[in-house]
């Protein structure tokens, strides 16, 4: 068999429905990068596998192993699962970078399952040290660091998505094909896809650099186009507190908070959010944290970098042209 | 039809959580402990198919500390027909590896067709434990579930996956988990609360359960480092004075924000 790094960490790459590589990629290299080699598994069609292994070089990955198949149409988690043990077995890796998204989650549980390995989920960093790779996580709405590890062979880690910083470096493209014996192990089937999550010309929230949140304070669906003109301004993503959802100002995949997405944005704006503790859990993680909410005793504002007690029917409208201002 | 919903204890998120710097573990003592809601949810998935169901049985199981005996009894006010509490003191630091082999175990030793649970929980927010207990009890996974409906020999829904949503089917026996796009549980009443007094409450430790929670053959995953996070300062608050977006966008400037 082929030789890898001994250091080799195997990342699981993550494709958008139209087979391109997803934004996760880049976090998930990068980490990889700074704790070891990244190796790439990526679970592909095969027309699409040789633009995604040059994708994923570009991205950082030292070499590509490609599964190519169309089984993932069809059935749900054990084809990735498979080819992730196919190429463990191979690589023999220090540890086992996967996106924490739904779908990640759950290739990663089975995969930890399948072949004993301890998992560490959420994990907001990666590092090595002498004993081998730990990973960081910030639990309990962020009110907490802990770290984990293995105590002895690889660790599986899902990464949260968007909070790492680091980059890896292009690599010239090395794509090997991998065999992959079926495991035979029964899977849920997938029907029909309904609906490609909405593509907008905005940036996905799950792993957006910025972020722009509404809540109930902005009081109707037609008000709320608000929150989606300073996100333009800045270039960010879409969020929304659950009481505006519950609303129905915005469809449910913008909800950030404990049980919608969690984000780690450079920059998040809370406009008409207070803050419940149920929001907090999902953003307090983000490096600067603007509100603004006419209410002075909103809960958001302790955790704000610079918070506006204000309406934001006046402020907001004031910010985007000054931004506007700016860019002329 | 046998469905086993599984469901958890959490600190009340209304309150303050906290961790125990030394142990690492979950300072009951902190917070109010309350039945995760997203475990209601799952319960009444599965309530709502044995009200027209005569067949269907409803099993909740937890593993958990001894104390939260109380919170696993609600399942039964709320119309489980039998608990499972899995406790014992070797397993309050369990990892997810050991958490589920452990479930797996007695989810076999119980008998099932259907396992129900909550997508995340509230407070570790894992969102593995279903997807490892499949590929542990050899069944399909079927996740994130939005609607779900339960047939004889089949389970389906619609599921909001991260780049599309889907419908999607499993033949039974089968793990699935749902999203809280289910609907609110129904309210245990007082005949409930009642009758769940009479109704069989089984508790079983690693042992009865063929666990050994400190075999060192397996690898673990453990805690190496635990502290708390200086609460976020507040930054700066400002009332608007009629200049407010300016100043955020000065803010936003300076930081290179914008």
């Amino acid at each position: 068999m082929t030789d890898y790094p001994a250091d080799s960490i195997l990342v699981l790459l993550e494709t958008t429905p139209n087979g391109e590589l997803a934004t996760s990629a880049a976090g998930l290299l990068g980490a990889a990068s700074r704790i070891g080699t990244p190796v790439a598994l990526a679970v592909i069609a095969p027309s699409q596998a040789q633009a995604l292994a040059e994708q994923a070089a570009a991205t950082g990955a030292e070499r590509v192993l490609v599964f190519e198949t169309n089984s993932t149409q069809a059935e749900l988690t054990i084809p990735h699962v498979d080819a992730l043990a196919a190429a463990a077995a191979v690589v023999v890796p220090h540890a086992v970078l996967i996106s924490n998204s739904i779908d990640g989650r759950d290739i990663a549980g089975r995969f930890a399952a399948r072949t004993s390995a301890p998992i560490a989920v959420d994990a907001i960093g990666v590092s090595r040290d002498d004993e081998g790779i730990v990973a960081h996580h910030s639990v309990y709405g962020g009110a907490y660091n802990v770290d984990s590890a293995a105590t002895f062979g690889p660790l599986v880690v899902t990464v949260r998505q968007g909070a790492i910083d680091a980059r890896a470096e292009a690599r010239p493209v090395a794509l090997e094909s991998l065999e992959v014996p079926a495991s035979g192990a029964a899977s849920a089937a997938i029907e029909s896809v309904e609906a490609v999550t909405e593509t907008s010309s905005r940036p996905e929230l799950r792993g957006a650099t910025r972020v722009v949140s509404g809540g109930r304070g902005l009081g109707s669906a037609e008000k709320f186009a608000l929150v989606e003109d300073l996100a333009d301004a800045l270039g960010a993503a879409v969020g929304a507190s659950r009481a505006a959802v519950d609303a129905g100002y915005i469809p449910a995949n913008h909800q950030v908070g404990q049980t919608g997405v969690s984000v780690s944005p450079q920059l998040y704006i809370a406009l008409g959010i207070s803050g419940a503790i149920q929001h907090r859990t999902g953003m307090q993680t983000a490096k600067n944290i603007v509100a603004v909410n006419k209410d002075p005793d909103a809960p958001i504002f302790e955790v704000a970098d610079f918070g506006v007690v204000g309406d934001v029917f006046t402020v907001v409208p004031q910010l985007i042209s000054a931004l506007a201002e700016r860019k002329r | 039809m046998k469905i086993i919903v599984l469901v958890k204890e959490v600190p009340d998120t209304y309150g303050e959580r906290k961790l125990d710097l030394e142990t690492g573990l979950a300072d009951r003592a902190a917070s109010e402990a309350v039945l995760d809601e997203i475990s209601e949810r799952a319960l009444e998935v599965a309530l709502a198919y044995a009200d027209s169901h005569d067949d269907a049985e409803v099993v909740v199981m937890s593993m958990a500390a001894e104390s939260a005996a109380a919170t696993i009894r609600k399942g039964l006010a709320m119309g489980a027909a039998s608990a499972v509490h899995i406790t014992d003191p070797g397993l309050a630091a369990a990892d997810l590896g050991l958490t589920a082999r452990t479930l797996a175990v007695a989810i076999r030793r119980t008998g099932f067709d259907l396992v129900i649970t909550g997508n995340l929980s509230t407070d570790g927010s894992g969102g593995v434990v279903p997807a490892m207990l499949a590929e542990l009890l050899e069944v399909p996974n079927a996740t994130a579930l939005s609607s779900v409906e339960i047939a004889a020999g089949s389970v389906s829904g619609t599921r909001n996956a991260d780049g599309a949503t889907m419908r999607v089917s499993a033949r039974l026996p089968a793990v699935i988990s749902i999203t809280e796009a289910l609907p609110d549980a129904r309210f245990p009443n007082f005949k409930g609360i009642m009758a769940a007094k009479k109704k069989p409450f089984e508790t079983l430790s690693a042992a009865d359960l063929g666990i050994e929670p400190h075999d060192l053959s397996v690898a673990v995953s453990i805690m190496t480092a635990i502290a708390e996070k200086p609460p976020r300062a507040a930054g700066v608050k400002i009332t608007d004075e009629g200049d407010g977006g300016t100043r955020i966008a000065e803010f936003l400037i300076e930081n290179r924000l914008a």
